[in-house]
């Protein structure tokens, strides 16, 4: 055998040296994936494991050139977003959804980060890009993305939740599914410019109370900006989890508005008009308004209030045996720092007090664990937030009792996940 | 070199000045290093808009008329268009395509059990339809559209809500003055939080609340995709 060693002169090809090496190894059929999908049944594949020597340990792996942007390991392939067709009647206006259960820790990475568009995600050469801020202002501008680049920048993590998020679950637990209903929400580190810094620059004229952000993209999407909140925290960034944004999620330049709706955050973002009223436009009448009993209708329901949900167990990852498990979710309030969570097995009977990962950040999701013995009785699981407001994460009774059941945005309710005595488990409703 | 440690131009090594000198020397007095800011606002970055740019671009309305374009349009000009441009998925009346939005109707729903949000049942301005027509639509076909052709559309849209007579016209001073079904069925601000909270220095932990009992499952409803 030593003997048919190969020998790697240069840069391995990875199929020449597979195939000397199963020349070599006497037809070793285990390697690649063809035993895969039974190997993960019956637990691994005996051979690559002790006291066995795995092809991996043995043989060289790719080099340095193989990848030169990395991609998750192919046992990761189903880590994707997901869609749910029949919610909309085109996938260029439509949403896409985290896959939260399969996350860890409290970053979102950019490829999973849920996609919400009106008119398809615009692709842009950032050399054409041009962002214009005009109005009640003393100077009209027109910046590059090059121009943006050369202010002082900031970097801040920032949780960005669909307020239309879980929104399917007004009327009742209906997905049954962690992604489908709760993964409108993702939470990336921003980098960009301050507004207020840009806003400075064109000078604001006493009278200005509004600003209206408009992205580039087929939707021309408008949303009307107070300036209290402009001048806060709104940032202009270019950069998400430190490269520069995915084309999905607004490159060259989207619009971040700390703890508020999704929706405000254009993307694409083309021109700031500098005004003295709100526009009330398509998507802040038609749309994003939350429709109550009694017909009316509130407007600008910006905040995202303190909301939580278990990711594992969820029904996406059933429980596999008794005994020692983790119970973990994130938590997010669009008012500041979520200060606990709760967590209850028994339909909010009894609550054990969750441990909050750090860093714990403002409008940022915030990781929670709970260790839990699992009997194997039936369960139900719901998890409540609490922000540093003393905001408390609300029930769906308690919402719909203010609310009703029709106005598809802010359904911040918890959910219940019920755990079959198998280990299965389910969205459900509970009294 | 400076010995005052708030001055804010950049300090350098003493032995780089004869290189400096030299680079001087060679580059004719340009200017080799630039200096520290901090906390200044004015970076001098970006370049005026002309007032071309912005008119190209500011395409916006406001319910007070503010932004509207000079022209008009009739239903009758309307209804060809609307035929042409927008039935495939707004239907022939407005009914709506599939899943794509109805456009008429619906009024007197919202506060039932099936509310039918349409132009003519929900939305409070006339101005966002004509703002919305001339960014948006047609649909794959954004700004496509003349001002004209935008007062036609608009007009032909609240034609279909029984808005307008057949035989109106809408232009700056009409639109405006348009008053929706719907104008005050909107609240501010908001009025969040709006459940009640529980103690959060204590809230409760044990027997919180008696027999709980399953209403309703996902299962049931089986809406979930397939993987």
């Amino acid at each position: 055998m030593t003997d048919d060693k190969p020998t790697i002169t240069k840069a391995p090809d990875r199929r020449r040296f597979l195939k000397s090496g199963l020349a070599a190894a006497g037809g070793v059929a285990a390697f690649g994936l063809a035993g895969r999908a039974g190997a993960v049944e019956a637990g691994g594949n005996s051979e690559n494991q002790a006291p066995n020597v795995a092809d991996w340990s043995r043989y060289l792996g790719d080099g340095v050139d193989a990848a030169p942007y990395g991609m998750p390991s192919p046992y990761e392939s189903g880590v994707v977003r997901r869609n749910v067709e029949w919610l909309t009647a085109t996938p260029e206006s439509s949403v896409s959804f985290t896959p939260l259960h399969q996350l860890h820790g409290i970053i979102t990475p950019n490829g999973l980060c849920f996609e919400r568009h009106h008119g398809g995600a615009a692709e842009i050469d950032p050399a054409d890009h041009q962002l214009m801020i005009h109005g009640l202002v003393d100077k009209p501008l027109m910046f590059t993305p090059e121009d943006i680049f050369r202010f002082p920048p900031e970097s801040r993590f920032y949780f960005l939740e669909c307020a239309a998020n879980s929104g399917m679950e007004w009327h009742g637990a209906q997905l049954n599914s962690c992604q489908f209903t709760f993964g409108m929400v993702h939470c990336v580190h921003y980098t960009g410019v301050p507004l207020k810094t840009l806003l400075a620059a064109c000078g604001v004229r006493p009278k200005a109370k509004w600003l209206l952000a408009e992205g580039g993209d087929a939707s021309g999407m408008t949303r009307s900006i107070p300036m209290h909140k402009a001048l806060d925290d709104c940032m202009v960034v270019y950069a998400m989890n430190g490269e520069k944004l995915r084309p999905e999620q607004g490159y060259p330049l989207r619009l971040v508005v700390p703890g508020w709706e999704g929706n405000m955050w254009i993307k694409w973002l083309r021109r700031i008009e500098v005004g003295d009223k709100p526009w009330y436009h398509r998507e802040e009448t038609s749309k994003y308004t939350d429709l109550m009993d009694d017909g009316t209708a509130r407007s600008f329901t910006w905040v995202m209030d303190a909301k939580s949900a278990i990711t594992s167990h969820c029904p996406e990852n059933p429980i596999r045996r008794k005994g020692q498990q983790v119970i973990s979710g994130v938590a997010w309030s669009g008012r500041g720092k979520i200060s606990r969570v709760d967590v209850t097995a028994d339909g909010g009977r009894n609550w054990h007090r969750a441990r909050l990962d750090e860093p714990v950040m403002s409008k940022c999701l915030t990781r929670f664990y709970l260790d839990w013995e699992w009997s194997g009785d039936e369960a139900l699981l719901q998890s409540r937030a609490i922000d540093e407001t003393g905001y408390v994460q609300p029930t769906i009774k308690a919402l719909r009792k203010v609310r009703g059941a029709e106005s598809i945005y802010h359904n911040n309710s918890m959910r219940t996940w019920r755990v079959h005595n198998d280990g299965a488990i389910e969205n459900v409703e509970i009294s | 070199m400076s010995k005052s440690p708030d001055r804010k131009s950049l300090s350098l090594p003493r032995a780089l000045v004869p290189f400096i000198l030299l680079a001087l020397a060679l580059y004719l007095g340009a200017a080799y290093a630039g200096s520290v800011r901090a906390g200044e606002h004015n970076y001098s970055l970006g370049r005026l808009a002309t007032q071309e740019e912005i008119a190209g671009w500011d395409i916006d309305i406001r319910p007070d008329g503010a932004g509207l374009p000079a022209g008009s349009g009739s239903i009758a000009d309307g209804e060809v268009l609307f035929d042409e441009r927008c039935a495939v998925c707004h239907g022939e009346f407005g009914e709506g395509a599939g899943r794509y939005p109805v456009l008429a109707g619906g009024i007197g729903t919202l506060s039932s059990n099936d509310p039918v949000k349409t132009v003519g049942s929900y939305w409070p301005y006339a101005s966002t339809l004509f703002d919305y027509i001339r960014r948006a639509m047609p649909f794959g076909d954004a700004q496509s559209l003349t001002a004209d052709e935008t007062y036609a559309l608009t007009a032909y849209v609240l034609y279909l809500n029984d808005l307008l007579d057949e035989d109106a016209e809408l232009d700056q001073t009409s639109l405006p003055a348009i008053e929706m079904p719907n104008r005050d069925g909107f609240t501010e601000p908001d009025p969040r939080p709006d459940t009640p909270g529980i103690s959060v220095e204590k809230p409760c932990m044990k027997d919180c609340k008696g027999a709980v009992s399953i209403t309703g499952t996902a299962r049931s409803i089986d809406v979930t995709p397939d993987d």
